[in-house]
C-alpha cells in the first residue's frame, strides 16, 4: 500500500517538473525573439497602417514577397551561422548567378532550363570553394568569403560587359512561357483562389475584373518550404545534430566522429545555392539580370539569421527564427511606405533592430547555459 | 576478475624538432584496473595522451592492442579498437541537450532511405537511462548541457564514452576543474566503471585525488617514464615525493613558514 502511494507521488511529481520544463523550452527557444518582434512588428502596422491598404490581398503579397525572396537566402545563412561560418559572398553570388542565367540564355542561345541548371552546377563550385578554403587553410570564413564576395562581384561585371558591352541583361520574359522548368521560380500560385475571392468581392480588383493580386508568388511557398525543410534537417536528422556540433564544438565534435568539414563544406554549398534560388527567382520576375543584383544582400540575410535567435559564435539558431527575422525585415521595409515616416529611416530602424536582438539573444543564451 | 592486458605500450618516444617530448615511455593497462599517469606540468602527460589516443603517431615504441601490433592513423582507428579518450573540454556543447551531445557524432537513425531521421526518442531514452544510473537524476534529457554542473558533465562524457564500447577508457585531468563534492562523484564513477572490467588510465597532477583509486601508479617526469607501482610499494607522501612538485612543495612550506614568521612579528 504504503509502496503504491509511494509511486503515485513520484508520478505526479515528474509531471509536475515535465510542465515546468516545457515552459522553460518555449521561453529558451531561439526563435522566440523573432516571433514576438513580429507580432510587435504586426501590431505597430496594424495601429499605424492598417486602414492604408498595406494588408489587403495586394499589400500583403508585397511584404511577403520581399520577406520570402530574403528568407530564402536568410535560412541558408543561418544554417551555416549555426554551423559555426559565415557567407558575406551571398549578394554577390546572387548577381553572379543572374549573369551565369542570363547570358547562356540570351547572349549564347541555350534553352532557359539549362542556363538556370548551369547556374546552380557554378553555384555548387563556387560553395564547394569557399567551404574547402574555409576548412583546408582554417582562416576565418570572414575573410575568406569576404575575398569571394569581390571575386564574384568583379568576375560579374567584368564577365557581363565584355560578353554584352552592358552591365544589364534585359530579354528573358519572353523566354519564360514554354519554359519546363522557369515556371518553379516565377509561377503565381493559387491563382484560382485568388480570381474567386475576387470575384465574391473580397480582394480588390481591376477595371478589367480580375484581381489586383493574381496569385501567391511561387518564391513566397520557396520560402516557407525552405523553412520546413530546413527545420527537419535541424531537427529530425543525424546531419542536423552534426551541424549544431560543428558550430558548438569543432575539436570536440571532430573527436568524435563528426565529419567537420564536411558538414561546413555542405552548408557554403548551401548558401551559394539558396542565392542561386534566389537569383532565379528575381531575374524570372524581372526578366532581366543586373550586375548589382544582390548588392548588401548578404548582410540582410545575416540580419534575419541574427534576428531570428542564431548566435554569431555558432552552434545555436533556428531556421523558423530566420524565417520570421526575414518577416520582420520585409514588413517593415514596405510597411515604412505606408506610414508618413520618411522612408530614409529605415536603415536606422534595421540597424536598432538588430541591436536589440543580439542583446535579447544573448541573455538567452545566459538562461540556456547557466540556469539551474 | 580477469586481469587480461588490453593495450601496451612499449618504449613510445615522440619528438617535436629537437625537443624530446618523451623518451622510452613503457606501460600497460589491464582490463578492470585504475592506473593513474602522473606528472607536473610539462612532464609529457598531454603528449602521452595524444600518442595512446591516436592525435600524434609515436616516433619509437610500439603499441599493442589485446596482443595485436597496432598504428593508429587517427584518434577514429583507436576509438575503433575501444580506446576512448575523455579531453579536459570534453566535447561537449553547452547549448545542446543532454541528448544530442550524448549521440554527438553516433546518431540512431531510424527509418530508410532520404528519409532516414535521428531517433530522438530512443536517444532520449538511453541517455536518461545512462545517466540515471549513475546517479544523476536529469529531469529532462532535452534540457542543454549548460545547466548541468561539472561533475556532472564530467559523469556524462564518461558515460558516453562507455556507452559507446570503450575498453580502455583515457581520463585527462578529469577533477582538476572541480570541487571537493564534484570531484569524489566523478571519482566514485570512476572506480564503478573500472569493477565493470574497464580499464583506465587517470592522468591527472593530484596525488590526493590519484592515490585512494588508483591500482598503479606511473609517474612521468620531464618526458620520461619514472617507474610503474603498485600501490602497496608506494605511500602516498612518496608518490608525493616522486612528482617533481615534491621537493617543490617541500620549499613551498619553508618558505611559507617564513613568510608567516614575518608577518607575525610585524603585527
Amino acid at each position: 500500500m504504503s509502496v503504491k502511494s509511494q509511486s503515485i507521488d513520484r508520478k505526479s511529481e515528474d509531471e509536475r517538473l515535465r510542465r515546468v520544463s516545457k515552459l522553460k523550452v518555449i521561453l529558451n527557444r531561439p526563435e522566440l525573439g523573432a516571433l514576438g518582434g513580429s507580432i510587435l512588428v504586426f501590431i505597430f502596422f496594424g495601429i499605424i497602417a492598417g486602414d492604408t491598404g498595406m494588408f489587403s490581398a495586394y499589400g500583403t503579397i508585397n511584404f511577403l514577397e520581399v520577406s520570402a525572396n530574403l528568407g530564402i537566402i536568410a535560412i541558408a545563412a543561418a544554417m551555416l551561422m549555426i554551423g559555426g561560418e559565415f557567407d558575406l559572398s551571398v549578394g554577390s553570388m546572387i548577381g553572379f548567378a543572374g549573369i551565369c542565367i542570363a547570358i547562356p540564355a540570351i547572349y549564347w542561345g541555350w534553352p532557359l532550363w539549362s542556363a538556370i541548371l548551369f547556374a546552380f552546377a557554378i553555384a555548387v563550385l563556387v560553395g564547394y570553394a569557399n567551404g574547402l578554403l574555409v576548412v583546408r587553410t582554417g582562416l576565418p570564413s570572414f575573410i575568406v568569403t569576404l575575398a569571394m564576395l569581390f571575386i564574384l562581384r568583379g568576375a560579374t561585371l567584368a564577365l557581363t560587359r565584355l560578353i554584352t558591352g552592358r552591365t544589364q541583361v534585359p530579354g528573358l520574359r519572353v523566354l519564360i512561357d514554354n519554359d519546363p522548368i522557369a515556371w518553379i521560380f516565377s509561377a503565381d500560385t493559387f491563382t484560382g483562389f485568388f480570381t474567386w475571392l475576387g470575384s465574391l468581392g473580397l480582394i480588390e480588383l481591376r477595371t478589367d475584373g480580375t484581381p489586383l493580386a493574381t496569385g501567391l508568388p511561387a518564391s513566397v511557398l520557396w520560402w516557407i518550404g525552405m523553412t520546413i525543410f530546413a527545420t527537419w534537417i535541424l531537427m529530425k536528422t543525424r546531419y542536423g545534430n552534426w551541424i549544431f556540433a560543428s558550430g558548438g564544438d569543432k575539436l570536440g565534435a571532430r573527436n568524435l566522429g563528426v565529419p567537420v568539414g564536411r558538414v561546413k563544406i555542405s552548408l557554403f554549398i548551401g548558401t551559394a545555392v539558396a542565392a542561386t534560388i534566389y537569383a532565379c527567382v528575381q531575374v524570372l520576375d524581372a526578366g532581366s539580370a543586373d550586375t548589382m543584383r544582390g548588392f548588401l544582400k548578404e548582410l540582410e540575410a545575416i540580419v534575419a539569421a541574427v534576428v531570428g535567435g542564431c548566435l554569431l559564435t555558432g552552434g545555436y539558431g533556428s531556421a523558423i527564427g530566420a524565417a520570421f527575422g526575414a518577416l520582420i525585415f520585409g514588413t517593415v521595409s514596405m510597411g515604412i511606405y505606408y506610414t508618413d515616416v520618411d522612408t530614409d529611416w529605415f536603415k536606422v530602424f534595421l540597424g536598432m533592430m538588430m541591436l536589440i536582438a543580439v542583446i535579447f539573444n544573448n541573455f538567452i543564451r545566459r538562461r540556456v547555459t547557466e540556469n539551474k | 576478475m580477469n586481469a587480461e592486458t588490453i593495450v601496451e605500450f612499449n618504449q613510445i618516444s615522440k619528438f617535436f624538432g629537437s625537443v624530446i617530448a618523451l623518451q622510452d615511455v613503457t606501460m600497460h593497462i589491464k582490463s578492470g584496473e585504475i592506473m593513474c599517469l602522473l606528472g607536473d606540468n610539462g612532464a609529457g602527460k598531454s603528449t602521452l595522451i595524444k600518442t595512446l589516443s591516436g592525435v600524434h603517431k609515436p616516433d619509437k615504441g610500439e603499441i599493442i592492442v589485446e596482443g595485436k601490433k597496432t598504428i593508429f592513423d587517427s584518434p577514429r582507428d583507436a576509438l575503433d579498437l575501444g580506446i576512448a579518450t575523455v579531453y579536459q573540454d570534453l566535447a561537449l556543447v553547452s547549448l545542446m541537450s543532454v541528448t544530442r551531445n550524448f549521440f554527438m557524432g553516433r546518431e540512431p537513425i531510424k527509418g530508410i532511405g532520404p528519409f532516414k531521421t535521428f531517433d530522438i526518442e530512443k536517444a532520449n531514452r538511453v541517455a536518461a537511462d545512462r545517466m540515471g544510473q549513475i546517479g544523476i537524476d536529469i529531469r529532462d534529457p532535452t534540457q542543454a548541457v549548460g545547466n548541468m554542473s561539472g561533475g556532472e558533465r564530467q559523469c556524462l562524457a564518461i558515460s558516453r564514452a562507455i556507452y559507446f564500447g570503450a575498453k580502455v577508457l583515457i581520463l585527462d585531468e578529469p577533477t582538476s576543474a572541480l570541487g571537493v563534492h564534484q570531484a569524489s562523484v566523478v571519482l566514485k564513477y570512476i572506480v564503478k566503471a573500472a569493477t565493470q572490467g574497464l580499464g583506465v588510465i587517470l592522468i591527472t597532477h593530484n596525488v590526493h585525488h590519484a592515490y585512494p583509486i588508483g591500482n598503479r601508479f606511473t609517474i612521468l617526469n620531464r618526458g620520461k617514464s619514472m617507474g610503474t607501482y603498485a600501490k602497496k610499494e608506494l605511500s602516498r607522501e612518496k608518490l608525493l615525493g616522486m612528482m617533481a612538485g615534491g621537493e617543490e612543495l617541500d620549499k613551498l612550506e619553508v618558505e611559507l613558514k617564513e613568510i608567516d614568521r614575518v608577518g607575525n612579528n610585524n603585527n
